[in-house]
């Protein structure tokens, strides 16, 4: 590799402009920020619709959406566009273009054309998801009413019963597909590039965890998304070929499908949060000036969880009809991944014991994922109870749980990751002080929007529906206006990014002083359009 | 064995607890500003109750432990009190410790969980059995023991105008499954055409009515009243509409009220089957 980069010398460094450089790019930091600003829009789209949710929910009754169909789009609208279009591109599309190839000291990815397509399937792809609301679900109401679940018979077409028999549980299918196909291509790109290209003395084991942590994602995906695919296109074909793969009236089981949809299912949650796992660790690092504690066990704790992760898909489907025994391993193997999640919650803590800690707006955040992580990872062992489940499955305590892990968890993670490697991509500093009016509003938006939901579903509040009893409307009233605070503190998020890119300082190639010490921070920020061209030698005295 | 024990002792503990509330009859439903679970009305929903306290007290000792440990950390080793960080990565002691202690915790969590799963699971011994189908959007009571008939549950009130005569918005219904108290009913739930999930929070009871499949679930009602609960699966666009209210009332009562629903439908109580036996003939 290096003498290829030498030979080619300095004709490589010319940088394409305009719409060569953002149509066309094969570059993995153009790429990357593409995907961040992808999902920044997506977020703003699939946020308003849970905003339109909360207005609904905000009293007893029905506000402004008079047609309940319309709920249950906006429902299914907002969890497809938060885990498709807003999560995976911004920690997988977006930091993982960004860093892994800057962190194990590669000049690209490994195969910068499949990246560029990656991306510009996800363009389409979304673009079909959001067609889909304007075009006939059930009868004339238009969108996909399912949940992000999309369970059958409710999304098949079943003559004589309402399901959706228009074609916009078709387009959401074509645009699962692509969006599927980007980040399996993703995948190979991430596992060829992690396995091919790392600098000259980086064994796996001295790599930075969040390269570990795409890895470990980048298998999740490969291994989990061509089963979706497979299930959807069954579902595709059940719509309109006239098969009967999930209608009990062919043959077929509409329990198939709960079992393909949650064998990816379950590890989709988990290639949602690893990466932001490997932020958390570096941001805890940097800011306590230490070293990662325990690094093996972190990097094993995280395969360890992508492997168990395989094979608990069934704790979604409780109150399915499982037999006892089923439901009795399946309890067993998900309370297993407490331990690996629980050592790397007490690895961070350890990682700050003894450290010398700054609390800069990216650590913050990364304190707060921990804390807020550790509830609804306690809420998670309550639910992989199959014998508890039963009264709680499909309330808002669910809900309250995986927004914790998600909604708190992994978009903290992101926001924590992005104050962190601002300055990198961007070559500017964003304020300080903007950056924690930004954490504690949403801190506290997310807390009134989120905990209240545990005692409404404990209470048996289903979710996914668009009124309640009116015993629950007080809850449901703090919940609104902490979403709202929720929706504030994002769009001064935009403009704490304006300000930044107006009246930012010039960023130092190393922002952060000795604590960041893995190879981004050896670059100029922004790095040059081409970097290691000359590949830096990791020396065996690292100290992972 | 151990179960007939421990079904003596929830007995036991629900009389203390409906002395406590000192009521004979329950209405459960949401109360406003509920923290926790609906007052249990069944032995399973007991036993849940109980695995839950179990629960709380773990998760939140974990959450505070986590919570104390991160402010000591922030306070105790902030850059201002400790300017030379340590470079200590590794310890191996710890390490194992806190791999070992969550594995006991889950052990300890186990245990209960899986008696409470296999307890819950079937009804050993069935003194009833009520079908139970989900439509779009109601639901359907059938009595297979008592001539089969077939009572439709629909939502009473969508409006507070609605909500008069005791009517309770979202959760009353016009024709509500009715059920005597201190017997154990056996519930086969099933649908025709997409999925619904039939579940009363009170009795600890929550079971998907799938097309083509039969489940199975149980409940031994300990006081008579009224109990409530939603569709719990999304299935359309009045998921939040058809609720489900069940009226549990004392062994005369049900009798008479069974023999109002026959003569309704035109069954002389000489047909009665037992479910085991084919069902009688559609009316």
């Amino acid at each position: 590799m290096a003498s290829t980069a030498v030979a080619h010398g300095h004709d490589d460094h010319h940088t394409p402009t305009g719409l060569r450089r953002w149509l066309f790019s094969t570059n993995h930091k153009d790429i990357g920020t593409l995907y961040l600003i992808f999902a920044v829009v997506a977020g703003l789209i699939g946020g308003a619709m849970s905003m339109l949710m909360r207005l609904e929910l905000q009293e007893t009754g029905t506000q402004f959406i008079t047609n309940h169909h319309v709920f249950n789009v906006l429902v299914t609208g907002h969890g497809l566009i938060m885990v498709f279009f807003v999560i995976m591109p911004a920690v997988i599309g977006g930091f993982g273009n960004w860093f892994v190839p800057l962190m194990i000291g590669a000049p690209d990815m490994a195969f910068p054309r499949m990246n560029n397509i990656s991306f510009w399937l996800m363009v389409p792809s979304f673009s079909l998801l959001l067609i889909s609301v304007f075009v006939p679900g059930i009868g004339s109401d238009t969108g996909v009413g399912t949940g992000w679940t999309i369970y059958t018979p409710l999304s098949s077409s079943v003559p004589g019963v309402v399901t959706h028999d228009g074609p916009a549980v078709d387009l959401a299918i074509l645009s699962l597909h692509l969006s599927g196909a980007s980040s399996i291509l993703g995948a190979i790109n991430f596992i060829t590039t992690i396995f091919n290209m790392r600098a000259p003395g980086m064994t796996l084991h001295r790599m930075p965890l969040f390269a570990w942590s795409i890895l470990v994602t980048a298998f999740l995906l490969l291994l989990s998304l061509p089963v979706l695919a497979g299930a959807i296109t069954m579902l595709l074909t059940d719509r309109n070929f006239g098969t009967a793969f999930f209608d009990p009236a062919g043959g077929g089981d509409p329990i198939l499908f709960q079992h393909l949809f949650w064998f990816f299912g379950h590890p989709e949650v988990y290639i949602m949060i690893l990466p932001g796992f490997g932020i958390i660790s570096h941001i805890i690092s940097t800011f306590s000036r230490k070293p990662v504690f325990g690094y093996l066990g972190m990097a094993y704790a995280m395969v360890a969880i992508g492997v168990v992760g395989f094979i608990v898909w069934a704790h979604h489907m409780y109150t399915t009809g499982l037999a006892v025994d089923t439901r009795a391993y399946f309890t067993a193997a998900t309370m297993v991944i407490a331990v690996p999640t629980g050592i790397k919650i007490f690895s961070w803590i350890a990682t700050m014991w003894g450290g010398s800690i700054r609390f800069t707006t990216p650590m913050i955040w990364a304190i707060g994922f921990i804390f807020l992580f550790t509830v609804g990872g306690v809420t998670g062992v309550v639910l992989a109870n199959a014998g508890i489940d039963t009264a709680l499955h499909n309330t808002y305590y669910v809900v309250a749980h995986f927004h914790y892990v998600l909604s708190l968890g992994a978009v903290f993670s992101i926001f924590a990751g992005f104050y962190y490697w601002f300055p990198k991509m961007s070559g500017r500093m964003y304020s300080e002080v903007l950056g924690k009016i930004h954490f504690w509003t949403m801190f506290v938006g997310v807390n009134l929007l989120f905990f209240p939901m545990h005692f409404l579903g404990l209470a048996g509040m289903p979710r996914r529906v668009p009124d309640y009893p009116d015993a629950m409307a007080d809850w449901n009233r703090i919940a609104s206006f902490g979403a709202y605070i929720a929706g504030a503190s994002t769009i001064f998020f935009l403009f704490v990014v304006l300000h930044a890119f107006l009246a930012g300082k010039r960023a130092a190639a190393n922002p952060w002083g000795e604590g960041a010490d893995t190879l981004e921070w050896t670059l100029p920020s922004p790095p040059p359009f081409h970097q290691f061209n000359d590949l830096p030698v990791i020396k065996p005295t690292a100290h992972h | 064995m151990g179960y007939k024990l421990n079904r003596a002792t929830t007995g036991l503990l629900s009389v203390l607890a409906g002395a406590a509330l000192a009521g004979p009859a329950l209405a459960a439903q949401p109360e406003p500003w509920e923290l926790n679970m609906q007052p249990a009305a069944t032995p399973v929903a007991e036993k849940m109750h109980e695995f839950h306290d179990l629960l709380l007290v773990i998760i939140i000792a974990i959450t505070v432990l986590v919570a104390a440990l991160l402010v000591y950390v922030m306070f105790r080793f902030r850059a201002a009190k400790n300017p030379n960080p340590s470079k200590t990565s590794h310890n191996t002691l710890i390490e194992v410790l806190w791999t070992v202690a969550p594995i006991m915790i889950l052990v300890v969590i186990a245990i209960p969980s899986f008696r409470l799963l296999y307890y819950s699971d079937k009804a050993a011994d069935a003194e009833m059995t009520v079908n139970v189908k989900g439509y779009q959007w109601y639901w359907a009571y059938e009595y297979p023991d008592s001539g089969d008939f077939e009572i439709e549950s629909r939502i009473a009130a969508r409006t507070e105008a609605e909500a008069v005569d005791g009517k309770i918005r979202l959760l009353s219904t016009d024709n509500p499954m009715v059920v005597p108290v201190d017997t154990v009913v056996r519930v086969i739930i099933t649908s025709d055409n997409v999925i619904h999930s039939w579940a009363v929070p009170a009795f600890g009871v929550q079971k998907y009515a799938n097309p083509g499949h039969a489940n199975e679930s149980w409940f031994e009602v300990t006081k008579t009243g009224t109990y409530y609960g939603m569709c719990q699966q999304i299935c359309g666009s009045d998921h939040g509409f058809m609720p489900i209210e069940v009226k549990v009332v004392s062994k005369a009562e049900y009798a008479d009220w069974v023999k109002a629903r026959q003569a309704e439908a035109g069954i002389t109580p000489e047909t009665t089957v037992a479910s085991a036996l084919p069902a009688a003939p559609a009316n």
